[in-house]
């Protein structure tokens, strides 16, 4: 799969040339102009499209982490830091709900 | 939770409510603990964090202003313990900050090997997530705190800026180079990786 040798007389210049763009790009907010020369350099360009390709995959797997989950002992420290001990519950109960909730 | 819900919330905090506080921690005790364990890299600076963080918002909930919500109130605070306490830890001729000029060549990809196409059960094993969470741990503290609020908690770019107190261009720039250098990393591992499988 690596495409370690260019096998396209293209200067690895236009290459650089988008590098500031992916990450735009691959969130969909990069510019309708740049957005369409960097697909056509892609159409060419094996390895922009890898690091594309990858980066897109690099996201959707950090996406993909599991939360850790605060423990138990930690929760209650925090309350009794707080003096907040009376209001201190367990988070067993409502563990789920609180692993996936956006800001 | 909606603004009314919200605005109510902080009417009760700052008239010193107990329950309120409760409240406050109920709901955002979880999600500052994960942003601190994935800055901190380990769970007892992750604690320290998250009680300095609750602990510094009761005593400044007065001057909370419904600019940004509480949750993004909370996370700025927490971001800014984190990397005040990173910085403290840092030998001192290591910057926390990267100065704002970068150098293009480290950003220039490296590793052209497509680990798209391995196989998905490859790409979640314990060990590939453990390599990733130590990538995160590596990156400077600047570029770890975008990351981890846009790629891993999801914050949008402008909730992003208002956490950390940056602007819309510099949190961009500080997430491509986050997301560059993490993608460059696994790859390396992925191509090793995948080497040592396929000769098995
Ligand atoms: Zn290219």
């Amino acid at each position: 799969m690596g495409a370690t040798g260019h096998s396209h007389d293209h200067d690895q210049h236009d290459c650089r040339r988008y590098l500031d763009g992916l990450s735009d790009y691959v969130d969909g907010t990069l510019g309708e102009e740049l957005c369409r020369e960097l697909e056509a350099h892609m159409a060419e360009c094996e390895n922009c499209r890898v690091v594309v390709n990858t980066l897109t995959k690099t996201i959707t797997l950090y996406h993909q982490l599991p939360s850790p989950v605060m423990p138990d002992t930690v929760k209650e420290r925090l309350y009794t830091v707080l003096d907040l001990k009376p209001f201190y519950h367990p988070a067993a109960s409502d563990a789920q709900a609180d692993t996936d909730q956006p800001g | 939770m909606d603004t009314s819900d919200e605005a109510v919330l902080v009417a009760r905090l700052q008239a010193g409510d107990q329950a309120a506080y409760a409240q406050l921690v109920e709901e955002h005790a979880g999600r500052i603990y994960r942003l601190a364990l994935r800055m901190m890299g380990n769970e007892a600076d992750a604690e320290d964090v998250l009680q300095e963080t609750f602990l510094s918002a009761f005593k400044s909930i007065d001057t909370f202003q419904a600019r940004s919500s509480l949750s993004t109130w909370l996370y700025r605070i927490a971001s800014n313990v984190a990397l005040m306490r990173l910085r403290r830890n840092e030998p001192v001729q290591v910057s926390v900050d990267e100065p704002l000029e970068r150098d293009d060549g480290e950003l220039i990809p490296r590793q052209f090997f497509d680990f798209c196409c391995l196989p998905e059960e490859e790409l979640v094993r314990d060990e590939v997530r453990q390599e990733m969470k130590r990538a995160v741990e590596e990156l400077p503290p600047s570029l770890r705190s975008v990351f981890v609020l846009r790629d891993i908690e999801e914050l949008s770019t402008s909730e992003t800026a208002d956490a950390l107190d940056l602007s819309i261009s510099a949190v961009k720039s500080r997430l491509m180079r986050a997301r560059l250098k993490l993608r460059e990393r696994l790859s390396l591992y992925f191509s090793h990786g995948s080497i040592s499988t396929e000769t098995r």
